[in-house]
C-alpha cells in the first residue's frame, strides 16, 4: 500500500500485527493497520571497508562457492558459510598466513523459527592475534536435519561450546568426540534456548495482586 | 557406617565415604587388588570453587584421567533475558560471573550500544566511571582468587588478608552503586547514577592503603618455600595449549603472550590510560599468581588516572547519553536504602508535565527498540576475554544474548593441566584457572 504520503513498505514478510503482544486478531488501534515487518536479510557487496577486504581476498579464491553471502554490519563482518564446507573454511582461516585466526571465542547458537530451511544457526567468533582482527562465521541448518560438522578438530576449544549449543538448540555436531549435554541434566527433554521452548514460571502474589509469570506478561516487542 | 562393598560389572567396587572411621576405609582400600581408583570430587567440595565436579581416576597418587562435570549452577539467565527489556537485561547478566559483575554489565551494554550505534556518544564521564569500577572489581576478583587459593592449599592467612582487602573494595562499590555485588550499575547509554559526594575521597584513601596491602601479600607468598613448592612447575600449560583450548586472561599471559584486550582492542577509552600488561613465561601456577599480583598493581595505576579525570576535567559531566529515547529520564541519587531516587524528577512528572510522565512510563515499562542485527562485544575480565554475542530482531527485548564466559572456556584446561600429575596438584591447577561457576553455567 503506497500512497503519496506514505513511503512504500519493504517487501518483507509480516512479523506481527497490532501492539502489546496480543495473540488474537486484536489491534488496539482499531484500524488493523499496525504491521511490523521482519528485518530484511542483509547482504553486503564490495568494498567491505577496513581490513575486511583483505580477509575476503584471502578466503574467497579457494572458497568462493562455500561462502553464501557476506554481511558487513556495525563494523563487523560475517561470512555465511555452507555447512558442508565449514571444516575446510575454518582450517583455512586458522592456517593461512594472511588470515591466521588462531583464537576461537567459541560457538553461539541462534534459533530463527521463521527462516524456513535455515532455522538453526551456529555462530563462531574468531580472533586473529597475529593481525589483531576479528571476524564472524555463521552456519545454518534446517530444523528437520539439524546437523553441522564439528570443528573440534580445528579448534579444540569448541569441545564444550559445541556441547553447549547442542544442549540448548539441538544442533548435532557431526564428528564431535563426545556430544552430550553439558548444562542440562543428561535425561532432560527438549532444548531450552529454542524459541518454541517455553520459559515457564508461576504467577506470584505481590501486595494482593497477582503478577503473572514473565512469559505471560504483556509484551511490547 | 561401614564401606559398602557393592561390586558391579560396570562400576567395580564402591567405597562409600560418609563419616565412618577413616582407618577402616584406608585398610579396605589397601586390601583391594584394584589399582585404579575413581574419586568423585565435588560438586559440594570446598576446593572446587563452588559447584564444580571433578571425576578423577587415580593410579596411586597420580591422576590418570580428570573429567570435569558442570551445569550444577545453570539458571537459564540467557533464556530469561529474552523475556525482559534491554535495560532489565543488566540485572541478569550481573549475576553471571558474580565475582566480577561490572565486567558482565559492561560487555552486555557495549553490545547493546553497538547495536544502537551510539558507542561514540557515551559521555566520557560514564566511560571513566566504567573504567574505575571495572578496575576496582578486577582487584577484588583477583584478591578472591589468591585468597581462596591460599586456603585450598592450607594457608589461612592469605585467605584472611585477601578477604579483608576485598571488603574495602566491596564497601567502595556499595558506596558508589548502592550494592556490594550484582549492582546493575552500568546501563545501556552510560551508568545508572553519578558518583556520590565523597566517593573520590574514599577511593583516594583506598589508593593510599592498597599498595601496602599488596606488598604485605607479596611478602607472605612470593618467596614462601611452602607456597612455591606447591605452585612452581605445577599445572603447566604453554602457549600452544592455551591457543588450542581458547584460554585467555592471566593463564595466557603467564604463558608469555602479552594479549590484553585493554591494550590490543581498547574499549571505554582504555587507550588513553597508561599501564603495562604483566607477563610471565613459566606457564605454571606460580606464574599465574605473579601475573594476578602485578595486574592488581597496574589496576591501581588506572584507578588513580581515572580518579584524576573524574575530579578534574570530567567533573560534573553527564553520566548517561543525552538521548531522551534511550537514557533514563532522571538523574537518580542514591538513597539511604541504596535505591536511587530523584525528588525533582518526580515533582516534574507528577506535578507539571503529562508528556514527561507518558515518556517516563513508555521508556521504563516498554523500553527502547534496538535495530535488528547482531554484534559481539568483549572486555578483558579478570579471567580473560568476556564476550557478549547480542542479537536483536528490532524489538524491545533481546532476541538472543550469549555470553562467552572465560571461566567456561578456561575450565576445559583441567584435563590438560591435571592428567599425569599428583592428586594434590589438582587443587592448585583448578584454583589457578580461577573459575567462577556462576559464569561457567550461567
Amino acid at each position: 500500500m503506497t500512497t503519496e504520503n506514505l513511503p512504500g513498505l519493504p517487501e518483507e514478510p509480516v512479523a506481527r500485527k497490532g501492539m502489546f503482544g496480543v495473540k488474537d486478531s486484536g489491534d488496539t488501534s482499531g484500524y488493523n493497520r499496525l504491521v511490523v515487518r521482519r528485518p530484511p536479510k542483509l547482504s553486503s557487496s564490495r568494498p567491505y571497508g577496513s581490513y575486511f577486504d583483505d580477509v575476503a581476498d584471502a578466503l574467497e579464491p579457494a572458497f568462493a562457492d562455500a561462502v553464501e553471502r557476506v554481511v558487513v554490519d556495525r563494523g563487523e563482518i560475517t561470512f555465511h558459510v555452507r555447512r558442508e564446507r565449514l571444516t575446510e573454511v575454518m582450517r583455512h582461516l586458522r592456517d593461512d598466513a594472511a588470515l591466521r585466526f588462531e583464537l576461537s571465542l567459541g560457538v553461539s547458537g541462534v534459533h530463527y523459527p521463521e527462516e524456513t530451511g535455515a532455522e538453526l544457526h551456529a555462530v563462531y567468533h574468531l580472533c586473529s592475534i597475529t593481525h589483531n582482527r576479528r571476524i564472524r562465521v555463521e552456519v545454518s541448518c534446517p530444523d528437520a536435519d539439524p546437523h553441522i560438522p564439528s570443528t573440534v578438530q580445528v579448534y579444540p576449544t569448541h569441545d564444550w561450546h559445541e556441547r553447549e549449543t547442542y544442549d540448548f538448540f539441538g544442533i548435532v555436531f557431526d564428528g564431535h568426540p563426545a556430544l552430550t549435554r553439558i548444562e542440562m541434566p543428561d535425561d532432560w527433554e527438549g532444548h531450552p534456548q529454542r524459541k518454541d521452548y517455553p520459559l515457564g514460571g508461576i504467577p506470584v502474589e505481590y501486595r494482593g495482586a497477582e503478577v503473572p509469570a514473565p512469559d505471560r506478561r504483556r509484551s511490547y516487542s | 557406617m561401614s564401606t559398602t562393598e557393592t561390586a558391579t560389572e560396570t562400576q567395580g567396587r564402591i567405597y562409600d565415604v560418609a563419616g565412618q572411621d577413616w582407618d577402616e576405609l584406608v585398610k579396605t582400600v589397601s586390601e583391594s587388588a584394584d589399582e585404579r581408583l575413581v574419586v568423585n570430587m565435588g560438586p559440594q567440595h570446598p576446593s572446587t570453587h563452588g559447584v564444580l565436579r571433578l571425576v578423577l581416576t587415580l593410579d596411586g597418587e597420580t591422576v590418570t584421567e580428570a573429567r570435569t562435570v558442570i551445569g550444577y549452577l545453570h539458571t537459564g539467565i540467557e533464556k530469561n533475558m529474552e523475556f525482559r527489556t534491554w535495560t532489565q537485561g543488566v540485572t541478569f547478566v550481573t549475576r553471571m560471573d558474580y565475582l566480577a559483575p561490572i565486567f558482565n554489565e559492561t560487555a552486555y551494554c557495549m553490545g547493546v550500544e553497538k547495536l544502537l550505534g551510539i558507542t561514540d556518544r557515551i559521555p566520557d564521564r560514564a566511560q571513566a566511571i566504567r573504567v574505575l569500577t571495572m578496575e576496582l572489581t578486577r582487584i577484588s576478583s583477583h584478591l578472591v582468587a589468591i585468597a581462596t587459593f591460599g586456603m585450598e592449599l592450607g594457608a589461612t592467612t592469605p585467605m584472611l588478608f585477601g578477604f579483608r582487602e576485598r571488603e574495602m573494595v566491596l564497601d567502595l562499590m556499595e558506596y558508589i552503586t548502592g550494592l556490594r555485588m550484582n549492582m546493575a550499575y552500568v546501563r545501556p547509554g552510560g551508568v545508572s547514577v553519578d558518583l556520590p559526594a565523597g566517593a573520590v575521597d574514599k577511593i583516594g584513601e583506598f589508593l593510599k592503603i592498597m599498595p601496602g596491602r599488596i606488598k604485605e601479600m607479596r611478602k607472605l607468598l612470593d618467596a614462601n618455600p611452602v607456597y612455591t613448592r606447591r605452585t612452581k612447575d605445577v599445572a603447566y600449560l604453554d602457549l600452544t595449549g592455551c591457543m588450542a583450548l581458547g584460554i585467555t586472561g592471566p593463564m595466557l599471559r603467564a604463558a608469555g603472550l602479552p594479549w590484553d584486550l585493554r591494550k590490543s582492542q581498547p574499549y571505554c577509552g582504555y587507550e588513553t590510560y597508561e599501564f603495562d600488561v604483566p607477563t610471565q613465561n613459566t606457564c605454571d601456577v606460580y606464574g599465574r599468581y605473579l601475573v594476578r599480583m602485578a595486574e592488581m598493581e597496574e589496576s591501581l595505576k588506572i584507578i588513580e588516572q581515572a580518579l584524576d579525570r573524574l575530579s578534574g576535567p570530567l567533573k560534573g559531566g553527564p553520566v548517561m547519553i543525552e538521548d531522551k529515547k534511550i537514557g533514563w529520564p532522571s538523574q537518580l541519587a542514591l538513597g539511604p536504602d541504596g535505591l536511587g531516587n530523584s525528588p525533582d524528577h518526580i515533582a516534574h512528572i507528577m506535578g507539571s508535565s503529562m508528556e514527561a510522565l507518558i515518556h517516563h512510563f513508555k521508556l521504563v515499562t516498554e523500553g527502547f527498540r534496538v535495530p535488528a542485527g547482531q554484534t559481539y562485544a568483549s572486555v578483558e575480565s579478570p579471567r580473560g576475554e568476556l564476550g557478549a554475542h547480542v542479537v536483536s530482531d528490532g524489538g524491545t527485548r533481546p532476541y538472543r544474548v550469549h555470553f562467552r564466559d572465560p571461566s567456561f572456556t578456561n575450565l576445559q584446561a583441567v584435563p590438560a593441566t591435571c592428567e599425569g600429575g599428583m592428586v594434590a596438584d589438582v587443587i592448585s591447577a583448578v584454583a589457578s584457572i580461577d573459575p567462577v561457576m556462576g559464569g561457567v553455567d550461567r
